[in-house]
């Protein structure tokens, strides 16, 4: 099992495709960095507006908590197509390329191999995250400085004293490290029934949009199944940045992550162990 | 001597096509099978099954003597494949492909056994180089020394000689020919043409749609005196006549206006020239047709016709 793993983590990083989506995240970081390094006055006076009428705020506010804050809730999109872009060519990736075949020539159980691919997926993920956090959050501590958070909210905001912020952040980033890894065994399903790489990515990435759409459109049609679908519970992290912080809602998230995770993950373990490989 | 491969009765469909139609044969240990048939067959698709790649609607395969199917892959252990095209990760080098399906194989594989085998298949000193730089003939060499690296019993070589040029058709079946004479593998062999099985193998199965039409020593089917030899002259006055009445008469199967076929073991040719010589024909040609060709179309057409 150990060596079916260490192949495919070696595999991954032996890609050239594999780094860039950590060149991607490093530059969508850096821009944002940017943009509120030489702009970030304004666009802070833009959200404090309303703070700033009734509350004396003083201090370093524009800091690198506030800052990996903003640049995580604009990766939200992009961070799950990375992911997609390594687990959706796991098994269609290998099929494309023929390898699929030779693979399978060998004395592996189908089982494994799709158990290891999906440890190797997870693994990537998490070294994105991790990656992640280094330049939004490391990177921007060293740009921005630190100091007490502020979370501004649509109609209310939340104080967060400095040395309350960065274990908030560590969980924030498991939570969404868990968020990632259901992407990934979404995406490794999609994968074990196509032989190209590129339908399980788009696919992956159009569940994850039509998912946030019927969310975020609040119709009341919808209603009875939002709570069942996984996609509103991947922002789930935001809630370590709340006070207090509402630990049964994101409980619930994440069981209801693991659980569309493991769905994903025996769906394709079952379809695979019965898929002809025609590739 | 005990089968290392037997089918019993395999079936495969693709919607309302039948691939496999009720096949079943053996493979004796120490034995150059080879599997013949024109494209769609059924040969990939049997060998898919073998390797448990593509999964039987009814039937039985036997490695070895045990029953074969998914829940017995380790079963695979002592056998390397070569599937179609010799895909591999055109990314990595020669030496990583063959280190990562060497890894693979469930047995402890040393560096100097994968030097040994890039030796066999001729690969030594390019093996730092990416795959997707090899060229068709380097990754087919490849291909085997990842089939062979485990030292399996038997090598399942599907369509081994595709896309080569004539010298690595020729390097391919030296190389088939020395795995089984001085390295004792059992090898399976499909290939479409047929002459190439012809010259490597010494057992055979002839399929088509699907089903087996026949299967023996190559030796044994393949009787010289069935060889079938035509006969061109520029003066055809009284050739059939003349012909009829000779000793060649009983040999001959068809004859048109200058020329005439005969079935004949080739070694009795240059009486045959010398006797139309003496009777002043001026020989335009003389042609021995592929026995194997001859006799694989003449079997699929029997087929065809009886369905």
């Amino acid at each position: 099992m150990i060596q079916i793993l260490r192949i495919e983590i070696y595999k991954i990083f032996k890609r050239p495709r594999t780094y860039i989506s950590f060149g991607i995240v490093l530059a969508i970081t850096l821009v944002i960095q940017l943009a509120l390094f030489s702009d970030g006055k304004e666009f802070l006076g833009f959200f404090m507006q309303g703070i700033n009428e009734q509350f004396d705020v003083q201090g370093n506010i524009l800091n690198g908590y506030l800052v990996a804050y903003v640049i995580l809730h604009s990766l939200l999109m992009q961070i799950p197509l990375l992911v997609a872009l390594v687990a959706g060519d796991s098994l269609a990736g290998e099929a494309n390329l023929g390898t699929l075949r030779l693979l399978l020539t060998k004395p592996i159980s189908r089982t494994k191999l799709v158990l290891m691919k999906f440890l190797s997926s997870f693994i990537y993920t998490l070294i994105l995250i991790i990656w992640l956090a280094i330049v939004a959050l490391f990177v921007s501590m060293l740009l921005f400085g630190t100091g007490d958070m502020i979370n501004i909210k649509s109609d209310s905001f939340v104080v967060i004293l400095q040395n309350d912020v960065m274990w908030r952040y560590l969980l924030a980033f498991c939570f969404a490290t868990l968020a990632m890894t259901t992407i990934a065994s979404l995406s490794l399903l999609l994968s074990a029934f196509a032989d190209n790489a590129i339908g399980p990515i788009i696919s992956t990435m159009g569940i994850v949009v039509v998912m946030t759409i019927l969310c975020n459109l609040q119709l009341p049609v919808f209603n009875h199944i939002i709570p069942y679908l996984f996609t509103p519970h991947m922002v789930g992290w935001k809630g370590f940045f709340d006070d207090p912080i509402p630990y049964a809602a994101i409980g619930r998230s994440a069981i209801t992550l693991a659980a569309y995770t493991i769905v994903f993950l025996a769906a394709t373990i079952y379809y695979f162990n019965k898929k002809d490989i025609k590739s | 001597m005990p089968s290392i491969v037997e089918t019993r009765n395999l079936y495969k469909s693709f919607g309302s096509f039948k691939a496999v139609n009720g096949l079943s044969f053996s493979i004796e240990k120490g034995d150059v099978y080879g599997f013949l048939g024109q494209n769609g067959a059924g040969k990939s698709t049997t060998m898919r099954m073998i390797m448990g790649l593509i999964f039987p609607d009814s039937g039985e395969i036997f490695i070895n003597g045990e029953t074969f199917n998914n829940s017995k892959r380790h079963l695979l252990k002592n056998i390397g494949a070569v599937i179609e095209r010799p895909d591999m990760y055109g990314y990595l080098s020669g030496w990583d492909n063959l280190r990562i399906f060497a890894a693979l194989s469930d047995k402890n594989i040393t560096k100097a056994r994968l030097h040994e085998v890039l030796e066999v298949v001729g690969l030594t000193g390019r093996e730092k180089d990416k795959v997707k730089a090899y060229s068709q003939g380097m990754k087919q060499r490849l291909g085997i020394a990842i089939a062979l690296v485990h030292q399996p019993d038997l090598l399942v070589l599907d369509e081994p000689t595709n896309g080569l040029d004539p010298q690595g058709i020729a390097e391919m079946r030296q190389l088939i020919n020395r795995l089984s004479g001085d390295l004792g593998k059992t090898v399976m062999v499909s290939s479409h043409l047929l002459h190439e099985i012809e010259q490597v193998a010494t057992g055979m199965l002839v399929i088509h749609k699907g089903k087996k039409i026949v299967s023996g020593k190559v030796k044994d089917l393949l009787n010289p005196d069935e060889t079938l030899v035509s006969v061109a002259v520029t003066n055809d006055t009284h050739f059939v006549e003349k012909l009829n009445q000779s000793q060649w008469g009983k040999m001959m199967e068809r004859t048109t206006s200058g020329s005439a076929t005969f079935k004949m073991n080739p070694s009795v040719i240059p009486d045959l020239n010398k006797w139309l010589v003496e009777h002043d024909f001026r020989v335009k040609e003389i042609k021995s047709e592929h026995s194997l060709e001859a006799y694989f179309l003449s079997l699929t057409h029997d087929t065809d016709t009886q369905n």
